[in-house]
């Protein structure tokens, strides 16, 4: 029993992390057609940034209490800002040409690991944590790691966030009917190039906190780390429906659990490759994905 | 099909002569034939001593120079097979290093675990890789657009999982697993015979240019750039376009696996970073950074690439770089930054690839003299209207 409770927090830990991601990768392609392979790269420079800060080099910030928050909180605006930069600079002159689009941001996913690993070297740096962080809590009978519970938590956090702003607000409204159909919002007179934007920053930030973060839950950064997790955010933005956040906070759960559990009950690995199988599978059955949005 | 194999003429036509060519149709004529002196210079270049400082680290015939124009001509090979897919059909797969993968994976195993001859093993290795392609494609072409892209990659991640995690010790796992030097054909092996390897490499980018080159002139390959343009319009003609997508995975599986087998030779094992998603996306990079669906554009941008990629970390160590601030230095040790860095800018500025670059400039030196004429005088006429 322990050890399915400890597997399901795990995986739920996982899929939290694969949410933060998923969720502005989702957004992002459901409003712009672009798929974002500079995605892994913007949490990797949140997971460095929260990192160079955490590690004093931040006055105010550090290792452990509000220190820490500030790290995090700095990780992940370094990370919404690169964000912005990458959309206005490199996505955005290439409107008209959305298969370029996706082929510059391969070229920013290419380049900016090479420059963390030029800068701070391409080995695993130790990331630091607070203690309250660090250790363990009892439920029903297992050993739970506190950061976790941290993840999943920011993870509901930035789900409800982003519900309550795309079914509240004017933005969230536009982004919506941009996601459903962009001439159409173009032709009632509303630039939509200010949504890509905002869905790109918020995107951004997303996943910058998902690398910050995520260096607790590995309790190491290091440059490969964001495109590595890429890929199985691809899957949860598939398997969730493009553009559909709720969707995609389902799936995340779904994938999370399926690799803890193949993983720990089957060999080694058969969950990563279960999960691959399993986005293959489900492209070919159901195109539109499982909440049906369009693919 | 009728429509297209009714017209053979147009397909044996004569390849497109240079604009220029009243200047002088003999020069023109010789200039054609650039391609055949290049190659001769690439057959003998295991010859020469030439020194080409920068460039190579050693004269052009030494055994490390050799080995690193061997690996610039296979990738210059492979990017000119993946543009088939890309540049020619119109699919982007993300999962191409599967197949080449395969090719060199199933040829060592089979050596390593049946010890059957090399000859044996590679048709037997590539055959996989040309069957693999077969399943794989015909599965993966159910769907279209992102979704065809979305599948490869899982197919081709799905691979690497499988590798890396070493089933029954066939893999190697993260180390890969190195030939049987006693079953390669000794002429193949060893230092000493890295000129060998080089002209095999040579061979397989003939072979390669020469596969695409026919194939894109077929009738199919017309069917194909018609599906690049516009899918619908072929299936309006009459035309199951899934079919011709296959031809053109497998075919480009094929080349693929073969160039796997060119690898394992040329590294004396089968190594995991083929199988990854990144390597995949660097033969997109260097497709791209030539010139998609151009003839030579894929193979420059594959050479370049290779090259850049192995020089560049050297150049960085040496005097020149290491003196520079690190907000300079650091930067410029990063090959992979710098081509990154190149690409954004290619793509950004240069649509079409390096392969469009001599025509640009072309068009750029004789635009002075077009806007002073008519075109200027118009759009005088229009801002006067």
């Amino acid at each position: 029993m322990s050890t399915v409770v400890l597997l399901a927090m795990t995986g739920l830990g996982l899929g939290a992390l694969y949410f933060l991601i998923a969720s502005g990768l989702s957004l992002i392609f459901g409003l712009m057609d672009v798929l974002n392979f500079a995605h892994g790269a913007l949490l990797s420079i949140g997971a460095y940034g929260t990192w160079w800060a955490a590690s004093g080099n931040l006055p105010g910030a550090g290792p452990g209490g509000a220190g820490f928050v500030l790290a995090v909180l700095f990780g992940t605006a370094v990370g919404t800002v690169a964000a912005v930069v990458l959309e206005l600079a490199v996505v955005r002159p290439l409107y008209t040409r959305p298969r370029e689009q996706v082929l510059a941001t391969v070229g920013v996913g290419l380049a900016v690991p090479a420059l963390l690993s030029g800068i701070w070297g391409s080995d695993a740096l130790r990331f630091p944590g607070p203690e309250a962080l660090s250790g363990t809590f009892s439920l029903l009978g297992a050993e739970i790691p506190v950061n976790r519970l941290v993840l999943i938590a920011a993870a509901v956090v930035v789900l409800v966030a982003l519900r309550l702003f795309l079914g509240r607000t004017r933005h969230g409204l536009v982004v919506r009917a941009g996601v459903e159909d962009r001439a159409m919002v173009t032709a009632l007179g509303i630039d939509v190039r200010k949504a890509f934007t905002l869905v790109f920053a918020i995107g951004g930030s997303a996943a910058a906190l998902g690398g910050a973060l995520g260096g607790l839950y590995f309790g190491s950064v290091d440059p490969r780390q964001g495109t590595s997790l890429l890929i199985f955010a691809f899957v949860v933005v598939v398997t969730g429906g493009m553009g559909s956040v709720t969707g995609a906070a389902a799936a995340s759960v779904v994938i999370g659990l399926v690799q803890q559990f193949a993983n720990y009950y089957t060999a080694a690995g058969l969950g990563d490759l279960a999960v691959v199988v399993l986005l293959a599978a489900l492209l070919l059955v159901r195109p539109r994905g499982l909440t049906g949005r369009l693919a | 099909m009728s429509t297209v194999t009714g017209t053979p003429d147009r397909t044996s036509g004569t390849p497109a002569a240079p604009s220029d060519a009243p200047a002088g149709a003999d020069t023109a004529r010789l200039l054609r034939w650039w391609p055949a002196a290049v190659l001769v210079v690439l057959i003998v270049a295991p010859y020469s001593a030439l020194p080409l400082p920068g460039l190579l680290d050693g004269p052009v015939g030494s055994a490390g120079s050799l080995q690193l124009l061997a690996t610039c001509l296979l990738f210059g090979a492979l990017a000119t097979g993946y543009d088939l897919l890309l540049g020619r059909t119109g699919l982007l797969s993300f999962g191409h290093a599967l197949y080449f993968a395969a090719g060199s994976y199933a040829t060592n195993t089979i050596m390593l675990e049946a010890g059957l001859p090399f000859a044996v093993s590679a048709l037997v290795g590539v055959c996989f890789g040309i069957a693999l392609a077969l399943v794989l494609g015909s599965v993966s072409l159910r769907v279209t657009g992102i979704g065809f892209s979305m599948v490869t990659l899982a197919f081709a991640q799905a691979g690497s999982i499988l590798v890396s995690r070493n089933p029954g010790g066939f893999t190697g796992g993260e180390e890969g697993r190195a030939a049987p030097a006693e079953l390669l054909p000794s002429g193949l092996v060893g230092i000493e015979h890295t000129a060998n390897l080089y002209w095999v490499a040579l061979g397989y980018l003939v072979l390669t240019l020469a596969v695409v080159h026919w194939a894109v002139r077929s009738p199919t390959g017309r069917v194909w750039e018609g599906i690049k343009e516009n899918e619908r319009r072929v299936e309006v003609l009459g035309l199951r376009p899934y079919g011709f997508k296959l031809t053109a995975f497998v075919l480009a599986g094929a080349l693929a696996a073969l160039g796997g087998l060119v690898h394992l030779l040329l590294t004396g094992g089968s190594t995991p970073q083929t199988t990854t998603s990144d390597f995949t996306l660097s033969l997109l990079v260097m497709v791209v950074l030539g010139g998609s669906g151009t003839r030579w554009g894929p193979m420059v941008g594959g050479i370049l690439y290779t090259w850049a990629d192995h020089r560049l970390g050297d150049l960085a160590g040496s005097g020149a770089v290491a003196d520079l601030p690190a907000v300079l230095r650091v930067p410029l040790s990063q090959p992979l930054f710098l081509l990154g860095v190149l690409f954004v800018a290619v793509v950004h500025l240069l649509p079409g690839g390096l392969a469009r670059l001599p025509s640009r400039l072309g068009s750029a030196l004789r635009a002075p003299r077009g806007t002073t004429g008519a075109g200027a005088a118009a759009r005088k006429e229009n801002r006067h209207s």
